[in-house]
């Protein structure tokens, strides 16, 4: 960061190198991130694709799927997430250790998609869960899958380690667990978590996001 | 195979006091159906299932159908007296039909390779009597089927073996594929809104300012 690249350069070509703390910190994020052995919907079948020899996603250090929340890094949600699904979904991701991040495949999984008007599909993840990446797609190709995780990994290697933008898991004040919705009468409750989705400014209601929920 | 009317002769042969009726389908596909009176379906099912000449063994779909209760203007003709005078006149008349629920099984027959036979049941109301007699003992396939009509209609199928919804979470407590069920609002976001989903918008910026 506070090293002249030309520099950088020149002084590997005689052997040295120099880096900084954060720079070798996110490479080592950046390049293990371990999606969750986890499908919701058609969307999963794209990112099985994306993870066999055509398109490989073993490039970018992530083909070990792991069957664990626990041992996990990234959850793609990949499908439509019904209301009755929602709760364990977001229960999967607080099971999962810090770093930790998600991405969003597909029109239900980031809007509900064309099951959006059922009575039954969450109109999106991002209601209950941080989201670090929306795909769009009905299904995303496995090409948008990919670059959807080559999103993340510029996400990951911008982030800084100390500063109001750092991660998480360096944020001792940080909220580390996302409350579960219960699945009421009539719908989940609450239907939205409003610390993680704000209603967005001007939208369909003008007034502001706080007294809303 | 069986004309509706033959299978309708043919069950009043067998079951005299069965209360069977015959529900024409007036479009070209012309598929009539019978309508069961509930308290002697199962016997009549056990019929269909068990006729040498029908046997009709697999039930390949269950499925519900909503008939809401609506309301119909009459016109009716009424003498009155008016001024001493004997005068008939027009009125208008408003009564409501109560409406019901209905489930309707599809027949088909593997050791004969025929069907559809149709066979439809109705509840007496859409409220507090919303009882049918449960055709899983007679066809095992019906029990995922009616299942999923209980949960989606709200029919009760008495003597089912495990009447539990399948779908929705057991909290749940509306019946999503009535007509007159009403979806939760959560419009409060729609960055391009059209058609119904415009509408319901709407409907929630609208709402969301009389609360407020």
């Amino acid at each position: 960061m506070a090293v002249d690249e030309g520099l950088k350069i020149e002084l590997g070509k005689q052997g040295i190198v120099v880096t900084t703390i954060s720079e070798i910190y996110n490479w080592g994020r950046k390049n293990s991130v371990w999606p969750m052995q986890f499908g919701l919907a058609c969307c999963a079948i794209e990112m099985i694709a994306t993870t066999m020899a055509r398109y490989d996603l073993a490039r970018f250090g992530a083909e070990v799927f792991r069957p664990s929340p626990r041992q996990a890094d990234l959850m793609i949600i990949s499908g439509t997430i019904t209301k009755k699904m929602a709760p364990q979904v977001v229960r999967l991701y607080n099971q999962m250790a810090e770093p930790r991040y998600v991405i969003a495949m597909g029109a239900c999984a980031i809007s509900g998609g064309p099951f959006k008007q059922g009575y039954n599909v969450l109109k999106g993840i991002d209601r209950y869960i941080p989201v670090d990446v929306h795909i769009p797609g009905c299904p995303p190709r496995p090409e948008a899958l990919i670059h959807a995780f080559m999103t993340l990994q510029a996400q990951i290697d911008a982030q800084p380690l100390t500063g109001g933008d750092r991660p998480r898991h360096l944020d001792a004040e940080a909220q580390g667990e996302f409350p579960v919705p219960h699945q009421g009468a009539h719908d989940l409750e609450p239907p939205v978590n409003r610390l993680v989705w704000p209603l967005p400014a001007p939208a369909a209601v003008a007034k502001p996001a706080g007294d809303c929920g | 195979m069986k004309s509706a009317e033959e299978i309708l002769a043919a069950i009043k042969a067998a079951l005299p006091d069965a209360g069977v009726e015959l529900v024409l389908n007036p479009s070209p596909s012309a598929q009539h159906s019978l309508r069961l009176a509930p308290a002697t379906a199962v016997a009549v099912a056990s019929f269909l299932r068990e006729d040498a000449e029908l046997a009709l063994d697999y039930c390949s779909n269950a499925t519900g159908v909503d008939w809401p209760g609506k309301e119909v203007t009459e016109k009716v003709k009424v003498t009155k007296v008016v001024d001493g005078v004997e005068t008939m006149t027009e009125e208008t008349v408003k009564r409501v039909e109560p409406g019901c629920l209905e489930a309707v099984y599809h027949l088909f027959s593997m050791k004969h390779k025929h069907g559809p036979v149709i066979l439809r049941m109705r509840t007496v109301n859409r409220t507090d009597q919303v009882e049918l007699p449960s055709l899983t003992p007679v066809w095992r396939s019906a029990e995922f089927q009616e299942r999923e009509i209980f949960d989606l209609f709200g029919i009760v199928f008495t003597g089912h073996p495990d009447l539990r919804r399948i779908l929705m979470w057991d909290g749940f407590e509306d019946h999503p594929m009535r007509r007159d069920y009403v979806d939760p609002d959560d419009y409060e976001y729609e960055p391009t809104p059209h058609d119904e989903v415009l509408k319901r918008a709407e409907e929630h910026k609208t709402h969301a300012e009389v609360t407020t």
